[in-house]
């Protein structure tokens, strides 16, 4: 099994935002909190593009290496998710996020930030699974129901594909010989295109 | 004087407890995950620890997202 990757196709879609309401309603975030988004280039302009927007679950996250608190963990699936009961709300990871994926709900009287929330490839967090408390931290979890993410099932021109990178790629690759132009994928190459990180063997292991 | 032994035995009771607090602070160590673990998605009561189900699960659920094979049935 290849790593957990969302590709998003800018030639298909639509800006119906069908995948943003997907995951509001999947996962019932509160408002002000956008796990998803739909973001319009020269929008009303001839040659307008659409690309739907979230955590990308990077090989080489840059979240993951600036929190002060190291809540984030990577799955063996390559989805990048983080423990609440860690969070402090500092808000580094949102700005070290190249695509805006965190997202911080007002907590308090005062509009501090609460603890960070983002999109978990509809993956859950670190409690038990389909457990009330997950559903309430971190939504549903529907990868270990052996579903994808709710946005790319949802998304009703197929714009937004998401699963097995290797999969994905390949339907892509098809999809652009068979109409012939939009080979870009953006923010593929940033956040796929550095490779993972090793993990740091223990000390004392023979290399 | 025993009427006075007694709140004093007792005073310095409480003043004592004071010290068996535990501390509050996490100490955090760079660089590594500090939070609970986390279950793998195929170790579950659907999929009963059966990766190679959770797998073709997946992969059927992506294949269906490609819907040049799925109107043409391929």
């Amino acid at each position: 099994m290849a790593r957990m990757k969302f590709l998003c196709d800018a030639e298909r879609c639509i800006e119906c935002n069908g995948c943003v309401t997907a995951c509001k309603q999947e996962h019932e975030v509160p408002w002000g909190v956008n796990r998803r988004r739909v973001v319009t280039l020269n929008d009303g302009l001839p040659g307008e593009k659409s690309i739907s927007v979230a955590c990308m679950h990077c090989s080489d996250a840059p979240c993951m290496a600036v929190c002060p608190v190291d809540c984030f963990y990577k799955t063996s699936e390559g989805v990048v998710l983080h423990d609440k009961d860690l969070c402090i709300g500092c808000g580094y990871c949102f700005y070290a996020c190249p695509f805006g994926a965190p997202q911080f709900p007002q907590d308090g009287a005062f509009g501090m930030r609460g603890k960070m929330d983002k999109c978990t490839f509809c993956a859950g967090g670190p409690e038990v699974d389909h457990s009330a408390a997950e559903f309430q931290k971190y939504g549903r979890n529907r990868l270990s129901e052996g579903k994808l993410p709710a946005c790319a099932e949802m998304c009703s021109t197929k714009a937004l594909l998401g699963g097995d990178g290797d999969v994905v790629a390949d339907i892509y690759r098809n999809r652009v010989l068979k109409r012939g132009k939009g080979a870009e994928v953006w923010g593929w190459g940033t956040a796929y295109g550095k490779p993972e990180k090793a993990p740091t063997p223990p000390a004392g292991a023979k290399s | 004087m025993k009427k006075l032994l007694v709140p004093v035995i007792a005073g310095s009771f409480l003043l004592l407890a004071g010290c068996g607090e535990k501390t509050q602070v996490t100490v955090y160590k760079q660089g590594q995950y500090q939070g609970k673990p986390d279950t793998r998605p195929w170790d579950n009561a659907q999929f009963k620890n059966d990766r190679a189900a959770w797998e073709k699960a997946i992969k059927a659920r992506t294949d269906n997202q490609n819907e040049y094979a799925r109107v043409s049935g391929n």
